[in-house]
């Protein structure tokens, strides 16, 4: 017998393509670099297997992934070389971090020997993203190869989702060893809680029942665990308000009549009111954000609060919690529904007696609508209003940060989960663009949108190229304002209109640059170019940037004051 | 309430776990009062003693990262009355003729050890709570100690009784 093929010998590159073929993967974003030249040569031999999309930048492939992981719901991968690779991913590893979103990231390091001697293109990679990471590996043993690869997997896409990182010298991948994947892994001290303690969601449930003015707080937390339906079954089954972060927008129908919009510093005025004059607010999958809060001693402060989240530290971390429910938020909501599906009659007649409520939350949303005032200059709002209707609320919408991120939350009405990608807790400029791209990978069939402003759009204008070479159409609606619009906004409101170093004195001419790229670019300059301008973008099979020469002085209203209650609303 | 906490943490042994687990307390603005750190019977395991201090919502926050933490196994107070805590004490310190005789009955009473003399220094051991380690060093200061150094508290939750 062929004592190789009984032990199943394989090199240490081999052994990670083959692992993560076990894992399910089909697409990796990366770049190429010395320490894994290895396994970029392994990687030709597995074309038909497994995508690989050459980013422009490493900052791209973090970026990428993390937009192909919210878009599918997969763990996204990114391969990159030792050093300057890894440290380039920074970035878009802490944004994952931070917005808990599953991620493998592999870097290459220099060779064992050489560790410590400050030998070229070597950094210290988990000591670098130690703190930026849910957990990571050095792989100094190709014993280990396998294993560590089988549990960064488990890790990022399970519990609360998070970047995982392997680091792996490059003599690791291209020593031999036995390739065994693992069935299973044993890891002592992780071991995330799914299912609530069914005495706190009978608590949960008498609570729900009781309050008069009870309110939902929805958060990412229902997106990762793919809850929108039995969210929307809870709401629908008491006739529950429902409010939402940035994070959980999506995750619940925004022209649904329970909807009340996102909450929070530019959220709208009936949220915000609506968590001012609760009394019993249930917060599910969401945590507590200071730009949520605001000033978090008067956030509901009328309220009782429940909190269903899978993370124990995100309970109680900044506001007192009377029921903590420690769980997956669509597991717990479907034991809540299933104590609740008996009480068929003691909720009829709450729902009548709340009535009152929901009215006094319309009531504010009427009184207060989001709205804007037409010009002769294009308005950012009424770009993304047009992006809506033209798209149907079917588009992924994927978003820079500042105030076009904050247009879009308010003025695109997202129907379904997994559709508006997000930078939320780091707020990463640059994050859209490569989302964008890892998005439209994951699904090539659906139209993807980078909402952007001209200051965000130049921070990952390299993978245009990326775009136009894997024939990605993706459409980046510029909201041009020659300004970095929510530092203007700040400067205008709290620094007595000092616009120091906001103006983007020069920018590129975005259509020319696109077409430099290879993609398609066009301008609207004024309000009636906005509608054929997007269904022209529509129409192209291929990148395209839209530059939206808008407004300046459009400010993102309402807006809440840092550290001010959220009821202290600037409304327009 | 502002009040110490002893923590006792058990973590797998692997390279870089006290890091992460001081990264932690620094990234987020918890105090290390002080730590210690060793193997268990088990070579796969150590087990941390943290000193630590803040309110209880603090505590509870600290408890919850370090159970975040995929290299920590558990995680447990330990409170004065059902624990043992002990920290040890080394004393370099100047004992002439008019110091020796002092030096010793404070050693005696202390129940500390001399483990190393030389002409005019004597080093000191002692073990003991914390309080009583201040208690000696307040003592000792008059007499000139010339160096010192201390371990960080151990503690070791006491066998019910009963």
């Amino acid at each position: 017998m062929n004592h190789n093929s009984k032990k199943n010998l394989m090199t240490g590159s081999k052994i990670i393509i083959e692992s993560l073929i076990k894992e399910g993967v089909d697409t990796i974003f990366g770049y190429p670099g010395g320490a894994v030249l290895n396994i970029y040569d392994e990687l030709l031999n597995y074309k038909d297997k497994i995508n690989h999309v050459l980013v422009r930048h490493e900052q791209g492939a973090a970026h990428a992934a993390d937009g192909y992981a919210r878009a599918s719901g997969k763990v996204g991968v990114v391969l990159v070389t030792s050093g300057p690779g890894a440290t380039n991913t920074i970035t878009g590893i802490a944004t994952a971090n931070m917005d808990s979103v599953p991620m493998v990231i592999l870097t290459g390091q220099v060779p064992t020997n050489l560790i410590g001697n400050d030998a070229f293109q070597e950094a210290d990679t988990v000591g670098i993203t130690r703190p930026c990471t849910k957990h990571n590996y050095l792989v100094k043993d190709i014993k280990d190869l396998a294993k560590t690869i089988k549990e960064a997997f488990y890790i990022a896409s399970t519990g609360r989702p998070g970047p995982v990182l392997i680091d792996i010298p490059k003599d690791i991948t291209s020593s031999v060893y036995e390739f065994d994947y693992p069935e299973n892994v044993e890891l002592r001290g992780y071991s995330p809680t799914y299912f609530g303690h069914h005495v706190q969601i009978f608590k949960l449930a008498a609570e729900i029942l009781k309050a008069k003015k009870p309110l939902l707080y929805t958060g990412g937390g229902v997106i990762s665990s793919n809850a929108s339906n039995e969210l929307r079954e809870l709401a629908e089954l008491l006739d529950l308000p429902v409010t939402s972060t940035l994070m959980g927008l999506g995750g619940f129908p925004s022209e649904h009549p329970l909807f009340f919009g996102m909450l929070g510093m530019h959220g709208s005025y009936a949220a915000n009111m609506a968590i001012s004059n609760a009394d019993f607010i249930v917060a599910i999958g969401a945590r507590f954000d200071d730009r949520v809060t605001g000033k978090v001693e008067e956030f509901g402060k009328n309220a009782k609060f429940a909190h269903i989240d899978i993370d124990p530290s995100s309970i109680g971390k900044n506001v007192k919690i009377e029921i903590p429910v420690v769980g997956d938020v669509k597991s717990v909501l479907s034991s809540l529904l299933e104590v609740l599906s008996g009480k068929s009659e003691e909720i009829s007649s709450v729902k009548y007696e709340r009535l009152g409520w929901l009215e006094e939350i319309n009531a504010w949303k009427y009184e207060h609508p989001l709205n804007y005032k037409m010009g002769d200059v294009i308005k950012p709002q009424y770009v993304i209003e047009k992006i809506y209707e033209i798209t149907n609320g079917d588009a992924i919408i994927s978003t820079e940060v500042g105030q076009s991120q904050m247009w879009t939350a308010q003025f695109y009405r997202f129907k379904n989960p997994r559709t508006l990608l997000t930078s939320g807790g780091l707020g990463t400029m640059g994050f859209g663009f490569p989302a964008a791209i890892g998005a439209q990978i994951a699904h090539p069939g659906k139209t993807v949108f980078d909402i952007a402003g001209d200051g965000s759009i130049q921070m990952n204008i390299q993978e245009l190229a990326t775009a136009v070479q894997y024939n990605l159409p993706v459409k980046i609606a510029i909201i041009n304002n020659n300004f970095l619009g929510m530092i203007r906004q700040w400067q205008e409101l709290f620094y007595h209109k000092r616009y120091s170093f906001s103006e983007m004195n020069v920018n590129p001419d975005f259509v020319k640059l696109a077409e430099a790229y290879g993609a398609v670019g066009l301008r609207a300059k004024h309000p009636d170019e906005v509608v054929p301008v997007i269904e022209k973008a529509m129409s192209v099979k291929r990148p395209v940037i839209m530059d939206f020469v808008v407004d300046k002085e459009e400010g993102v209203y309402p807006m809440v004051a840092p550290g001010a209650p959220i009821t202290g609303m600037l409304l327009v | 309430m502002e009040k110490t906490h002893i923590l006792s943490i058990l973590v797998e042994n692997e390279s870089g776990v006290l890091t992460r687990v001081a990264g932690l307390f620094s990234a987020r603005g918890f105090n290390i009062d002080s730590i210690c750190v060793a193997k268990t019977l088990d070579k796969n395991e150590s087990k941390m003693i943290i000193a630590t201090s803040g309110d209880a919502q603090i505590l509870e926050q600290i408890t919850k990262q370090l159970n975040r933490l995929v290299n920590v196994i558990k995680v447990q107070e330990l409170n004065d009355e059902d624990s043992v805590v002990r920290q040890t004490v080394l004393i370099k310190i100047n004992a002439d003729e008019t110091t020796k005789s002092d030096i010793f009955r404070i050693k005696d009473i202390f129940g500390g050890r001399v483990i190393d003399v030389a002409r005019n220094y004597y080093t000191l051991e002692f073990t003991g709570s914390e309080r009583k380690i201040e208690s000696l060093i307040d003592i000792l200061r008059p007499l000139g100690i010339k160096d010192i150094v201390k371990t960080g508290i151990v503690a070791l939750q006491r066998v019910k009784k009963g």
